[in-house]
Parts: structure tokens; sequence; C-alpha cells
């Protein structure tokens, strides 16, 4: 399945195809973000492939390490097909300014929590999304927890005390 | 209620007996048939995985017991092998064995305490008691082992805390035994009990095609027909060397779940037997300096243990730049551990693909033109926990 | 030499308080809902093997207008919250407050943006348990503890607490 799935994605998407990676025996391709959609289609409804199995989506924060130069986030989309019983990823890199990709929720419609979940603890805005609101913080909470720049123990709101400064004061340092 | 809304809005929760913890449902009722059911979580929202990434790797092996509260060896077990893959360490075989065996009585418990809950939702309150009687008796083992009854962190990067008791295999068989045996009485109160059938019987129903399309797994997925269990497609620690099966459902209804989870422990306990049956004499943690703790015993024996004892524990080991991501079948499903290293001590990112998250994301589907009694049954045979669910 | 000496058998001479204590103390109803992994533990305290019943106090209630002792088991997050002081909101006087486990009680092992530092901050306790979970014998220690509370309560001091409490 390893070569056939780095063929086809070759062939079909040389162009936004930029990167491969083995690590450890698991397979990651990096895609160009505006691409993600029709590449995660044609594998879905690829007869040989049958990668039918969104298993994750989750996004990995770069922030002040030297990856962080190729983007700041990184996206990453867990990928199985049940009938070779191989897992593999796609990633996407995103810029820390304003991190945008498309979503997946017209594939699969697990897709709508996984990015809701993204979106709230990473800020990642999935364009077309049916309801990309906050899901596990509360309402009031302002920021993305997850974030690299998200103190660890800033309370929001406030009931007992804060022992870290405010997110936007370490921003500056 | 105005005369063009005919639909009335109900909250159910956070604090709901049958929503087994905090859960809120959002629910848009037409009389008695829900039109729509919203779930809405983080009411038990801890930021786990923040918090494992501001820790050393050994130090965030008491949050992984925190998350899944009802079966804590299995996340024990799915955080030690996504790191033992990042630092590429391979475990004695003892170990191996030894894992499968706590794993598969911990599916056992879990599976207990979700047979007791869901029973009384639909109002078996003798069930509860049963399953917690019996479910103490792996507490025990629990407590034997780890020290603690629930969160044991039991299973280590590199091994296990400690060697296994004495009286390991004593009381392994024992459990066995009586929860066998148990195993007729749970039969003969809700399978064939005609008010339980009526209350599971076709509902919440939801299709193959659906279950792959909102990314299901587990007792979920199986319950509807389509074979997937991680143990079977993608062995881990030393699950080939295993016979057991994995039960299937047809109608992907609450009494086909059901009836998997019964079948799922008997499996267990086979499995159980088999490990304890089969169990390799041989050390109870890898040999791997700097990286995997070296046993006690030799910690406070050794002058050359004791420094690398010392080392790991206050600076820990530095891990590849690389991410690995590691699946083990958990109770609720495909529990998955994605772990991020940047060449520091501390991981740049652990995240942990929650099966009982994923699955509660097709209530609505499930219970969608169902009355309003269903959508107890519905949360109910899900098996959600919320701990997991919003971490 | 005394009155006592003239009443039949059957009447017994006490005190209001103490009558009442003891009434409130043998029949304390707990609020039925749990937060986290403690409530695991609360649900063991209240089955089969460790049998809670014993004390008299295994009536769990599903509504909180109906129950007087609240078992905060298990970690409060920031969302919770409101949920959880409009809980002790709803109960009647006279209420109780236990905190069970190591987080209710200050956070335990997640000192981090989401989890409350500790329940007493936005609801007054009576008994905190330690543990992480607390063992079932913790628990029903920790309700023992609290019966001795409310036993030693005097009607009077109830009717001020409430004023405090009731802030
Ligand atoms: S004290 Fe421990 S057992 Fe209790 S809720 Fe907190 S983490 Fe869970």
């Amino acid at each position: 399945m390893r070569t056939e799935l780095s063929e086809f994605l070759k062939s079909k998407f040389a162009d936004s195809l930029t990167e491969q990676e083995l690590f450890r025996d698991q397979q990651s391709f990096v895609v160009k973000p505006d691409s993600i959609v029709s590449v995660c289609e044609a594998l879905l409804n690829d007869e040989n492939l049958e990668v039918k199995f969104l298993a994750d989506i989750t996004c990995v924060d770069w922030l002040g390490h030297e990856q962080e130069k190729q983007g700041r986030f990184e996206v990453v989309y867990n990928l199985y097909s049940y009938k070779h019983s191989y897992r593999f990823f796609l990633k996407v890199r995103l810029d820390g300014e304003s991190p945008c990709v498309r979503t997946l929720t017209g594939l699969w419609k697990g897709a709508n929590w996984l990015e809701r979940e993204v979106f709230d603890l990473f800020g990642i805005k999935f364009e077309g999304h049916p309801n990309l609101t906050k899901i596990v913080t509360p309402d009031e909470l302002e920021g993305h927890p997850l974030r690299k720049d998200f103190p660890l123990t800033w309370e929001q709101p406030v009931f007992s005390w804060n022992k870290d400064d405010p997110p936007e004061v370490r921003n500056e340092r | 209620m105005s005369a063009e809304k005919k639909t009335v809005t109900l909250n159910m929760g956070p604090q709901h007996p049958s929503t087994h913890g905090v859960l809120r449902v959002k629910l848009e009722l037409d009389g008695e048939r829900v039109v729509t059911a919203e779930p809405i979580i983080g009411y038990l929202h801890t930021g786990i995985e923040k918090t494992m990434e501001s820790m050393l790797y050994y130090k965030a092996i008491p949050a992984t017991d925190r998350m899944d509260y009802l079966a804590p060896m299995s996340n024990n077990l799915g955080y030690c092998l996504a790191v033992e893959k990042l630092m590429d360490i391979e475990v004695p075989e003892k170990v191996k064995w030894a894992r499968v065996c706590l794993v598969e009585l911990t599916r056992v418990a879990s599976h207990l305490v979700w047979l007791g809950t869901h029973s009384i939702d639909l109002g078996a309150m003798s069930m509860l008691m049963y399953a917690f009687r019996e479910r103490e008796l792996i507490i025990d083992l629990y407590e034997a082992c780890g020290g603690q009854r629930m969160m044991t962190s039991y299973i280590r990067i590199g091994g296990l805390a400690s060697d296994l008791p004495a009286d390991f295999e004593k009381k392994v068989r024992n459990i066995i035994k009586t929860i066998r045996e148990k195993m007729k009485d749970y039969d003969k109160l809700l399978t064939e009990n005609p008010i339980f059938i009526m209350r599971t019987k076709g509902v919440a129903v939801i299709s193959a095609e659906d279950a792959i399309n909102y990314c299901l797994s587990g007792p979920m997925l199986r319950g509807c027909g389509v074979n997937y269990d991680v143990r079977k497609a993608n062995p881990y620690s030393g699950y080939e060397n295993f016979d057991f099966d994995v039960p299937l459902g047809k109608n992907g209804d609450a009494y086909d779940r059901y009836l998997i989870r019964m079948e799922e422990m008997r499996q267990s306990l086979k499995i159980a037997e088999q490990a304890i049956d089969g169990m390799p004499e041989g050390p109870y943690r890898a040999h791997v300096p700097g990286v995997v703790l070296p046993p006690k015993e030799d910690v406070l024996y050794k002058m050359e243990s004791m420094i690398f004892h010392f080392k790991i524990i206050t600076d820990g080991f530095e891990a590849p730049v690389g991410s690995v991501y590691q699946a083990i079948e958990s109770p609720k499903g495909e529990l998955g551990f994605y772990i991020t290293g940047d060449g520091t001590n501390i991981p740049r990112r652990v995240r942990v693909r929650p099966p009982s998250f994923v699955n509660l994301g097709a209530l609505p589907i499930l219970t969608e033109g169902h009355l309003l009694a269903d959508v107890v049954c519905a949360i109910g045979s899900i098996d959600i926990v919320l701990g997991e669910v919003d971490r | 030499m005394g009155l006592e000496e003239k009443i039949p058998d059957s009447i017994i001479l006490t005190s209001l308080d103490k009558m009442v204590n003891w009434a409130r103390k043998r029949s304390m109803w707990p609020l039925g809902f749990g937060l986290a992994c403690c409530a695991i533990e609360m649900i063991s305290t209240f089955a089969a093997h460790f049998d809670l019943a014993r004390y008299g106090m295994e009536v769990m209630r599903a509504s909180p207008r109906q129950a007087d002792l609240m078992i905060v088991a298990g970690r409060v997050s920031m969302k919770m919250v409101p949920v959880i002081k409009t809980l002790y909101e709803q109960m009647p006087n006279p209420k109780w407050v236990i905190s069970m486990g190591a987080c209710a009680s200050c956070g335990g092992v997640f000192n981090n943006y989401a989890i409350l530092q500790g329940v007493d901050r936005i609801i007054p306790v009576d008994i905190y348990v330690p543990g992480c979970p607390p063992r079932p014998e913790q628990l029903m220690d920790g309700i023992l503890k609290l019966q001795e509370i409310v036993e030693k309560d005097s009607l009077k001091k109830v009717h001020e607490e409430w004023g405090r409490k009731a802030v």
C-alpha cells in the first residue's frame, strides 16, 4: 500500500504534494492547503485504495521552533483504509497570522466536531464549516488555549487567581 | 408556545442522572418526538492535553489515567506504546503479555460499569449493584498491582511500574472464574428480558454507511457489521499471539451493541486466560539506559542505576523531532495518541484521539425522530465517558 | 426525684435541638450528581460492596430541590462553575457540602486554565475528603464526620448560618 499510495498522490496531485516523509514506519504527506479537499475526495473515492476512515484531525503549533519557518500551524489529517489496514497522514502547513483551510465536512460528517475542536483550541478557521463555534471551552474564554503562547495557568473567566501574565503581555516579550 | 412554533426546546443536563456525568443535550421536541438533539460538551474540559505538553514524558502518565477513568490501564497503554514508538523501544515479552492481560480485564471492568449504568437508565436497578460487585474484584487486582484503586499508572514507558504481585495468577483466575459464572446471571436478567428488549431493539439505529461517515469506532461501528478492531487490523503489544473473535452486529441498534459488549467481555476473559497461561518469565522493564527507568531493586543497590534514575526523573529524555500515532482498541473504540517530539524533553504536542468524543458526535442521527425516552437509551448505548470527551 | 419519674416510659424528654439534629443526621439526602473520576468511587460507595445505606444516607436525589447534601465529586471546570453555583443555590436550607477528592478541594493535579482551583472559592465547604480518588472508606469517614458536625449544630446557630450562607 505504501508505494501505491505515493504513486497515486504523485501522479494525480504532483503540484500540490510538497513533501513526503517516513518516520517510524509512518507515512505522511504534506500537501498545499487549497488542495486538501480534492486530495481527500480522490482518496475516498478511489476503488483501489478505499480510504474510508477519517480517524482524526488535529493540529501542531510549532511556535518558537525552527519548523515555524515553514508555517506555524500544521494541521494533521489522520486517514485509514479498512481494506488495506493502512494508516497515513496528510499534513497542511498554515501561517500564524490567519490560519485557514477548507472544511472536510462535505466528505465526512464526523469531521464536524473534530474541526470544531481544532478551531476552539487552536483557532484554525475551517472555511465552509456549517457550525464553526466553540465546543469545549467556556464561551467567555478568549484566545485559544492549546496555542503555545497561551499560558498554562491563565484562568478565564477568573474565579480563583491567575499566576501567569495574561497572554497578550507574554506575546510582546 | 406561540401558534407558529410547533416545537419545544428542552434542556437536559449538565446535571442529569442519566447523562453519565456532565453532558448537556439540547433537544427540540415535537410532542414526544425528538426533532433534533444537540449535545453540548465541555463541562469537564480539563486541559489535559495542554498539561501533558508542559511535562516530561514520564510525568504525563498520571494524566492519562484521568481521561477515561473507567479504563485507566488502556489509556496508560496507549500513551506508553506511543512514546515507546517515538523512542524506538522494544519491551520484553513478559511485559507485553502482562499488559494484554491487564488491559483485557480493564475492558471487562469498563463494560461492567457501562452495563450497570445503561441498565439503570432503562430501569433495571439491581444490575448496577451486581455489576459494581464484580467490578470490585478487578479493582482489587489493580490495587494489588499499582497500589491504587482506580488511577494505577501501572503501565510505564518501557515496562511496568513494578513486578507483578505474587498472587497475580491466583487473583486473575479467580476473576475469570467468578465473572464467567456471573455473566450467566446477567444474561438471564437482561438478554431475554422482554422489557429490556423492547427498550433497546430498533432504538438508536445507525447504518453502516452513516457509521463510517461519522468516523465511529469500537462497538458503535461493529454494531452495524463493519469489521474493524484495532487489535486484529493492526496488532499491538503482541495481540497477534492471541486467539479471539471480534463480535459483529447486524442491525446497528442499541440491542446489538449490548450483545456485542457482552460478547466482548467473554472474549476478554478468554484473552486474559490465555495471557495468564502463557505468561513468559523475564524482566518487567526494558533495558534502555537513559530512557527507561532502571528497576527499583537496582536503584537501591547499584550506583549506575541510581544515576540513571536520578537523571531520568529530573531531566527526562530527549525525543527526536517527529510525530508518531499509536492506536489501541480501548473499551470505547479506537483510542489514539498522536505525539510530536521536538528535540527537547517535553512533547510539542500530545493529541488524544478520543473515541467517545467522536462517537458522541453521532447522537443527533441516533435520536432523530425517536421518542424522548429513547434519548437516554441512545446516550447509554454510545458508552461515553465525559472525562475523555472533554479532556 | 423529679418530673422524669412521674412520666410514663413511652415519653422521652429531650431538647428540640437534639431531636431535630438526630433526625437530620440520619436522613441526609445527597444530590446525585458526579463530575469526574471521583464520581465512580462515589457510585462504588453507594453500590453493593461498600453499601452506604448502612448509615441511612443512600437516597440519592436527582433534583437539587429535594437534597440537602452536595457531594462535589470531581474536578470543576470553568464552564461548570455557574452550574454548580446554581445547583447549590437551588438546594433548600439547611445544606451541607462535601468536597470529594483533590481536584474539588484544591485543583489536584490540574493546575491549569480549565480547572477551578478548589470548589470552596464558589460555595462554602464543610468537609474536605482528600485522595485522588478517595477510597470509598474515606468518603464514608467524611460523611460520618459530617454527621458529627450536624449533631452538634444548634437551631439558633443554624439560623445565623443561613443568613451567612445565603449571601
Ligand atoms: S481528585 Fe483525582 S480522581 Fe478525583 S476527579 Fe480529580 S483527578 Fe479524578
